[in-house]
């Protein structure tokens, strides 16, 4: 717990959450507002971005386990890009408006398609590396 | 876009960064009091961010909507709730956690945390919804 990881950390987080901001709107400026789908792919390649870092770091180590680049990379930008707060949100107001059945798939979407995405991103990079 | 367009757009991405860089620190800051300081689970870290941040957007949403109690601007709207809220809470370290419990063989572990996150995190954002609905419902005394 340095000043220069929190200050990382801070800017990660502001990358992060603006890249998070923009695809989300992108996302939801094409398919429509009516099912979260931004959040879904914001956290879906979050996932898979972590995973292929996790990868990274036991393959090949170096710069991928250095402290201070996870604080940047891992804490900072994939922590500030993924949400749990929108996804919960956006789930509780399609309950809200009686879309049950919708609410539920994103819930059970979000949650298998994730670890499915960290599971590919890892797998991947330590195949490729390895 | 006309140039209005444009600065509206600068500020809220602007609102956005700047909250989910205080979000992503506080994050990093309960991490360091939970695992460093108190020497308990990383996995605790990142479900307790995650179940105070839901609580927050939907306290937060609820109270600021068009017929809610408290006026925000949509720059400050989004300060808190895509911002901060988006920065304190992470759908990434979550799944990687669970990813990590289930690569270790713990797969009563993995599923769990992750099903006890989720719902966790779902619940209190319904708890938020219902507290600052009720706050709107109070009348105004001055």
């Amino acid at each position: 717990m340095t000043l220069a990881a929190c200050a990382l950390v801070l800017i990660g987080g502001f990358l992060g959450g603006v890249s998070r901001f923009f695809l989300s709107g992108v996302v939801g400026r094409s398919v429509g507002e009516t099912f979260p789908w931004g959040t879904l792919v914001v956290n879906v390649s979050g996932a898979l971005a972590i995973g292929a870092f996790a990868g990274a770091a036991r393959s090949v180590g170096g710069i991928f386990s250095a402290e201070l680049v996870r604080d940047l990379i891992v804490v900072g930008l994939f922590g500030g890009y993924t949400t749990v707060s929108s996804f919960c949100l956006q789930t509780l107001n399609l309950a809200l408006d009686g879309e049950r059945r919708l609410a539920a798939f994103n819930a059970v979407a979000s949650a298998a398609l994730c670890m499915l995405a960290v599971a590919l991103g890892f797998w991947a990079v330590v195949r490729v590396a390895g | 876009m006309s140039g209005n367009d444009r600065q509206t757009a600068l500020r809220l991405y602007l609102a956005v960064g700047c909250g989910a860089a205080v979000g992503s620190l506080a994050r990093f800051l309960c991490g360091y009091v939970i695992v460093s300081l108190l020497g308990w689970s990383a996995l605790l870290a990142t479900a307790f961010v995650n179940v105070v941040g839901s609580w927050v957007i939907m306290f937060f949403a609820t109270l600021t909507r068009p017929d809610g109690r408290l006026m925000v601007g949509p720059a400050g709207r989004q300060f808190v709730t895509g911002g901060f809220c988006g920065g304190l809470t992470t759908f990434s370290a979550m799944s990687l956690d669970t990813f990590i419990l289930l690569f270790e063989g713990d797969l009563g572990l993995a599923t769990t945390y992750l099903v006890s996150v989720v719902v966790l995190s779902l619940a209190s954002a319904w708890l938020g919804y219902l507290m600052a609905a009720r706050f709107n419902r109070l009348p105004i005394t001055r």
